[in-house]
């Protein structure tokens, strides 16, 4: 039976580790084991996914990120998701080492969902932006080694009545941008074309269009970060978050979105 | 040097089974049916935040009555169990049977150790599967952990013979989620033979719940007093 100590745990990592440790890559060595790989040497074989980006409009947050992960200087994957709902009101979106990405995306969102089953009350946002703090700490190991794991967390805030924006450094820094961020390969270009396009209330239809844009960038400039594929129908993931909840931009209107936006660039 | 005293195990057996009779006979039922999306859970309760009826997994809920802060525990057992499993290979593996022989277990032990009381519960495990179209699956758990499995609906708690009863008689297949919900509430209301005055069930005095094949991932749902209030209105 559960000892009374046990009863008021609410934290899944805790007691993954254990119950079954085997499950958790202990990377830093915090769980008495040691970090045996060596600090000269970096696998060639694995993936890694490029650019993600969140940006704040009235109703809300827009999180995405594109489809594309490199293995070296080749394409490793074209489909692959790097945004992930959390729950009814947040997302993450994670650029860096893919194995790793999913790993803490897939964690976190057992976290609270398991909270919210626990307590019968969803962990706030701000509870839920802390606690990824303590997931990115735990791969510092493996940034040390250039395998680095980075995410953006996204959500809508009930008390403040907006979308909210975290990001996070290797050491598990967290730091809340007003307006918009992007990190991954491409961030920086991204970053630039949210920082000329972004105003203060922007519209939905206004806020599509830039991230919409800032991805075009991104893939423009960054080799790494996959654009539209036309041939293949694999458009970048957006997810749209509002008081009303977590949704998926549909395929159809990303795709529109950048046909306005090549009938655009191809005018001027 | 004394000889312990000898006590048939029939006699230890029988007064456990009376014990906890006596305490679960005052437990108010929970009633779980199969309508034409899922399972809808209902419970007679009139608290807000203390529940009989809670969410597991994806497609699985747990009903229970009896002494609260007992099956508190066993609800959260099963969570950190099932949170588990699903993380170590993948969410489908978990299932209501695996939860029942966990829950059968602990209460198994239980009863059998000697020097502790038989927990004073009994529980439903409700589980559904496939979309749209589902089977669902109710296994009923004792308090010395014996359990069977329901075929479209289970009833818990005091009463629940004559419940079951009732059900028997009025239970079709195929309700829509408002013509299980009003029948529940009859059944409530059927049973209050004693009362001088009708016996009325209001928003207020049930808790509700439900398995929807519909839903996606995470097929629970708990209903708020206005969601209830606003389907037993439209239904009566």
């Amino acid at each position: 039976m559960l000892k009374p100590d046990d009863y008021g745990k609410t934290d899944f990592l805790q007691i993954l580790k254990s119950r079954c440790p085997d499950q958790v890559a202990d990377w830093n060595g915090l769980n008495g084991t040691h970090n045996t790989l060596p600090h000269n040497y970096l696998p060639h074989n694995y993936l890694e996914g490029t650019t993600v980006l969140a940006l704040v409009y009235n109703d809300g947050v827009i999180i995405a990120g594109d489809r594309q992960a490199t293995e070296g200087f080749q394409v490793g994957e074209r489909r692959i998701q790097k945004v992930f709902i959390i729950d009814r009101h947040s997302a993450i979106a994670v650029a860096g080492v893919a194995g790793p990405c999913f790993e803490m995306a897939k964690l976190f969102q057992v976290q609270v969902e398991f909270y919210e089953k626990m307590e019968g009350t969803s962990l706030s946002l701000d509870g839920q932006a802390n606690y990824l703090s303590s997931l990115v700490r735990m791969n510092l190991s493996l940034a040390m080694q250039g395998l680095i794991v980075l995410p953006i967390f996204a959500g809508y805030d009930f008390k403040q009545k907006k979308g909210r924006i975290f990001k996070y450094d290797a050491l598990g820094g967290r730091y809340e941008e007003d307006a918009y961020y992007a990190i991954g390969s491409g961030g920086k270009d991204a970053r630039s074309t949210l920082k000329k396009m972004y105003r203060p209330e922007m519209t939905e239809q206004d806020a599509l269009t830039a991230i919409v844009e800032a991805l075009w960038d991104a893939a423009d400039e960054d080799i790494a970060t996959g654009g539209p594929d036309l041939i293949r129908k694999i458009f970048p993931t957006l997810i749209a978050i509002t008081e009303q909840g977590v949704s998926e931009v549909s395929d159809e209107i990303v795709a529109g979105l950048f046909d306005e936006l090549v009938s655009r660039l191809g005018q001027s | 040097m004394s000889t312990p005293y000898y006590v048939s195990p029939d006699q230890i057996w029988e007064d456990k089974k009376v014990f906890v009779d006596r305490g679960i006979g005052q437990a108010k039922e929970v009633v779980v049916l199969e309508y034409n999306n899922g399972l809808l859970m209902v419970a007679e309760n009139p608290r807000r935040t203390i529940f009989k009826i809670s969410e597991i997994y994806d497609r699985i809920a747990l009903a229970s009555t009896g002494r609260v802060s007992e099956y508190e525990t066993l609800r959260v057992v099963g969570i950190r169990e099932a949170e588990v499993k699903g993380y170590t290979y993948y969410r489908e593996d978990v299932t209501g049977k695996w939860l029942t022989n966990l829950y059968s277990q602990h209460m198994m032990a239980i009863a059998q150790a000697w020097d502790v009381k038989p927990l004073e519960i009994e529980l439903l495990v409700c589980e559904i599967d496939g979309n749209p179209d589902f089977r669902s699956q109710i296994y009923k758990i004792a308090f010395d952990g014996t359990y069977e499995e329901m075929e479209k609906f289970a009833v818990i708690g005091g009463r629940a013979e004559a419940i079951t009863e009732k059900l028997n008689e009025a239970y079709t297949e195929g309700l829509e989620l408002t013509e299980a919900m009003q029948l529940a509430s009859q059944t409530f209301e059927f049973i209050e033979v004693e009362e001088t005055e009708p016996y009325q069930i209001t928003p207020h005095s049930i808790e509700v719940g439900c398995l929807d094949a519909t839903y996606g991932r995470r097929q629970f749902r708990r209903f708020t007093v206005e969601e209830i209030a606003e389907i037993l209105n439209h239904a009566s």
